[in-house]
Formats: C-alpha cells, sequence, structure tokens
C-alpha cells in the first residue's frame, strides 16, 4: 500500500441515521463526521447500537439517513472505499485454511486452488507491514487473538481503503497485543491519511488514542474528545462516575 | 470386468462423478451446509412425484427444476432468520418427501421408484455421461471463478460484503449448482447414499490438510479412490455399488481421523 500524504480535506458524513427492527428502533437520528486522519471511537453499554451502527455503515443493515464521502475542498462526492476488521472470524481449529488462503480469498483474484509466486510474494509483503509474514502458511486456526488481528488488519488496509472499521477485540488479546494493536493504527492514520472509527471496550485506550470520542445510546449522547465526553452526565450515567478517573 | 459395456460405462460415470464430488463436498462442509444436500437429496422424490403429475416424461427435467426452486426457497427461508436454518431445512424436507412419497406411492405402484433409494450406477446411458460431463466442466468453470469469493463468505459474510462479494448471488449460484449436481447423479448413487458422497471425502481430508489445496485435491482423490475401488468390489462381491463406494470412504475417513488425531 501506497503512503499517502494526510490531508484532512477528506470527511465521512453520517447524516440523521436510523436503524430499525421491526417495530424496534435500534438507532436513531445519528450525526457524525469523520475526518480524514483521525481515530473516532464509539464508545456505549452493551446493546446500545454501536455494531449496529458499523453493519448499518457497511450497508448491511437496511437504514434510513445518507452516509457521504466528502472532499472538502472541492464538495465533490467520492467513493467510499471501507476497510473492515470484524471483532473475530468463524474459523475452528480444524479449518483446513492458511493465512494465505484467508488473505487471497478476499482480496485476490487467483482461485486459492493454485498459488504462483507473484502472488505469494505479494500477499507476504502486505502482511510484513504488520509484522506477520512469517506466519502465511500457517493454519489460520491456530493462530492467537493478536496475530489474528494483525491479519484482518493487512487485508483491511491492503487496498487503501478511505475509511477503517474496526471492531476491537473483547477477547484472546493481552496488553502488549492491544498496546501494539493501537500503535499501528496511529501509525496508519497518520502515514495513510486514513479515517478510522474503532467500536472500543477499553476506556483506557480510547482515552489515550482517539482523536473524539462518540457515546451512543440509540442515538449520540455525547460527542467530543475522549477528554470532553469522559467529563459529561452522560458518560457518568453508562460507566459510573469513578470510570473517568481511571484515566 | 471391463469385458462388459455396462461396466465401461459405470466406471467411466464413476470417474466423472466422484471428483465433482470431492470438489462440491469440500465447500458444502465449510459452509456447514451438510443438511442442506441430504435435503435436496430426498427432494429427488417429490421432483419425480411432481414430474407425474404434470405428465412430463422426462422425470429428471422435472426433478431437476424442482430441486432447483427447492434450494433457492431453502436458501431465502434461511436468510429471513425467523428460526434456526437445520430446523426449517428438515421441516421442509420432511414435507416435500411426504408429499413425494404419498404421490408416487398411489395405486401401491412405489416399488417401480424405489430403484431410486439405492441408485443403480450400472445402467447409466451414453446420453447421460455426456449430460454428466456438461456439469462437470460447468462446476470447473464455477468453481475457478468463485472459490476466493465462496470461501470469503463462508469465513465472515460482512467481511465478505465489506469487500463488494455479492453475498446472497453467490450463495445462491452455490446452491443451485449443489442441486444440479445431485439430481443428475441421485438415480446412479441413490438417495439414502448420495449426502455420504459429498460429505465424507471432505470431512476425511479436513483431517490432515492444512491449506485449502490440500482440503481441496485430498478430497477429490479420496473421492475418486473410493469410487474406482467401491465399483470394483462391488463387482467382484455381487453387491449393491453405491453402498460399497460409502463404506470404502468411510474406512477412509476413519484412516484419516486417527492419523490426523495422531498428527494433533
Amino acid at each position: 500500500m501506497k503512503k499517502i500524504i494526510p490531508c484532512g480535506f477528506h470527511c465521512i458524513k453520517i447524516k440523521n441515521l436510523g436503524v430499525s427492527f421491526g417495530d424496534q428502533l435500534v438507532l436513531d437520528n445519528i450525526n457524525l463526521h469523520i475526518h480524514c486522519g483521525q481515530m473516532t471511537a464509539v464508545i456505549g453499554r452493551n446493546g446500545a447500537g454501536k455494531s449496529t451502527l458499523v453493519r448499518a455503515i457497511l450497508n448491511e443493515v437496511p437504514h434510513t439517513g445518507e452516509i457521504r464521502f466528502e472532499n472538502k475542498m472541492s464538495h465533490q462526492i467520492g467513493n467510499l472505499r471501507i476497510g473492515y476488521v470484524p471483532q473475530s472470524i468463524n474459523i475452528d481449529k480444524s479449518t483446513p485454511l492458511s493465512v494465505y488462503d484467508l488473505f487471497q480469498s478476499f482480496t485476490g483474484s487467483l482461485p486459492i486452488l493454485l498459488r504462483n509466486k507473484k502472488e505469494y510474494d505479494h500477499v507476504k509483503e502486505a502482511l510484513d507491514e504488520f509484522d506477520v509474514g512469517e506466519l502465511i502458511d500457517q493454519p489460520v486456526g491456530t493462530l492467537s487473538g493478536g496475530q489474528l488481528q494483525r491479519v484482518l488488519l493487512a487485508m483491511a488496509v491492503h487496498d487503501t481503503p478511505n475509511l477503517l472499521i474496526l471492531d476491537e477485540p473483547v477477547s484472546g488479546i493481552d496488553k502488549v497485543g492491544m498496546d501494539a494493536f493501537y500503535e499501528k493504527m496511529k501509525y496508519l492514520k497518520e502515514t495513510h491519511d486514513l479515517a478510522i472509527i474503532v467500536v472500543s471496550h477499553d476506556l483506557d485506550y480510547v482515552y489515550k488514542y482517539a482523536d473524539n470520542a462518540i457515546l451512543i445510546d440509540k442515538t449520540v449522547t455525547a460527542a467530543g474528545s475522549p477528554k470532553q465526553v469522559f467529563e459529561t452526565g452522560a458518560f457518568a450515567n453508562v460507566f459510573g462516575k469513578g470510570a473517568a478517573g481511571n484515566v | 470386468m471391463f469385458s462388459y459395456e455396462f461396466m465401461r460405462r459405470a466406471m467411466i460415470a464413476i470417474l466423472i462423478i466422484s471428483p465433482l464430488f470431492g470438489m462440491v463436498g469440500t465447500m458444502i462442509v465449510q459452509k456447514k451446509m451438510a443438511y442442506f444436500s441430504d435435503a435436496l437429496g430426498h427432494s429427488a422424490l417429490t421432483g419425480i412425484a411432481v414430474g407425474v403429475i404434470c405428465g412430463i416424461g422426462n422425470t429428471t427435467i422435472s426433478m431437476m427444476i424442482f430441486a432447483v426452486c427447492f434450494a433457492l426457497l431453502l436458501n431465502y427461508i434461511s436468510r429471513k432468520g425467523l428460526s434456526s436454518s437445520d430446523t426449517l431445512i428438515s421441516v421442509f424436507a420432511s414435507c416435500a418427501t411426504a408429499l413425494g412419497l404419498a404421490i408416487l406411492s398411489r395405486g401401491g405402484n412405489f416399488s417401480n421408484y424405489s430403484a431410486l433409494l439405492v441408485g443403480d450406477v450400472l445402467s447409466i446411458s451414453w446420453v447421460e455421461i455426456f449430460e454428466l460431463i456438461g456439469l462437470f466442466f460447468l462446476i470447473l468453470v464455477f468453481w475457478w471463478i468463485s472459490i476466493n469469493r465462496l470461501t470469503a463468505i463462508s469465513i465472515h459474510p460482512t467481511l465478505a460484503k465489506s469487500r463488494s462479494i455479492s453475498v446472497r448471488v453467490m450463495e445462491d449460484a452455490f446452491a443451485v449448482l449443489v442441486a444440479l449436481l445431485v439430481m443428475l447423479s441421485v438415480r446412479w448413487v441413490g438417495i439414502l447414499l448420495i449426502n455420504a458422497l459429498l460429505i465424507l471425502p471432505a470431512a476425511s481430508s479436513r483431517n490432515i490438510s492444512t491449506n485449502f489445496r490440500e482440503y481441496t485435491y485430498f478430497s477429490m482423490i479420496f473421492s475418486l479412490f473410493s469410487g474406482v475401488v467401491g465399483l470394483t468390489v462391488s463387482y467382484f462381491t455381487d453387491m449393491a455399488t453405491g453402498p460399497m463406494i460409502v463404506i470404502v470412504a468411510s474406512v477412509i475417513y476413519f484412516a484419516t481421523y486417527i492419523y490426523g488425531k495422531d498428527r494433533a
């Protein structure tokens, strides 16, 4: 993936987004601006609609309102390319799938029943950027949570998306892994001009790494810098008064 | 044994069908669709019944049309997600099977169709072999184009969708293909055993494979081996071919299971 100088001129605008399942209103009147080169953390209690928001942005669930990708200088609307890193994938230990197969099945056109050196090297190079190149022939089922996360990340940024959406893993990654994960994210947004949305469960990391935080509970109940959001009453209601104290 | 014309035809049919089953089976197992393919096999009865009622002389055509509709219906219902899909598939499969049995048994005539249950590869004709060859190339082309996307969908549908893979189209296309394969071969393999032939080679291969190429090629080899050995043994022991093939495939499964366990 090519390095791009950050410009800060691109913006993803989400206007009045709403999602309902049957009669149940899950998300209502969500308005967000997400800028390139910035990391925006989505936080909230369980069932607040964080995952649904992600799925709506990915167009996986029907939604009202609009999602636009805009160049702030020319006001041109571009095609939004989204890179997505799910929380986990459906792989059990016995799945006969190597890291190469996983990567190639999502990103490549050469059938995974064949292999040529050019494609193989190409995949290895992409994995190397996330320090997991040596895992290329390992079965995916044997990777640790942190290793898998980095492979998925390499896949997500492989064809230079404008927006990277991450579902932060809740299990299987230790503190060292999480630190590395967020450091990589920081590096990506700074060098590749990416807009990043991360659905996070860990307030410490949000405070340390995110440029913006958004607290949702069906709708946006607080937004701003992590510090600002952590000081709101809405935040205290969800996470308790002491939650912001230790960060 | 090849002095008999019917044995030559049977062997050619096996050489075409079995690698195909091995290949398609890998994706059925990977996508956890064993129930689905089993239901499709049973729907062959209903397809024939529909053909008989509508007065269609060539029941293979009515079987194929019914199976394709049935497969798409099952996909549609699973997507609605109203109830767990194995229950739903079971409900629809039982319903279709009962309907088929009821119609075909009218007037005490079911014995005309009972050969369908165990299949009879020895009765295959040259025309039918050419149909299978046609299907062979159709599936090969589809596999070449779609294997990456099918695999991606089996791992994470949302992630696949985020990479502009049309999940619904691919799932429907695969279901239709499985329906065609099952319907064109059910006469030779038998309703009772067809799913075993789809699942066993792939399941055996899964025991010992670490990547997708091994998975596919081992599955095809196991399937081909079971077919050829099964046919040969059935000739010399004068037993039905379908069951013999499944017995060989089962032996391979247990062998790979033990070998795979040892290795792990």
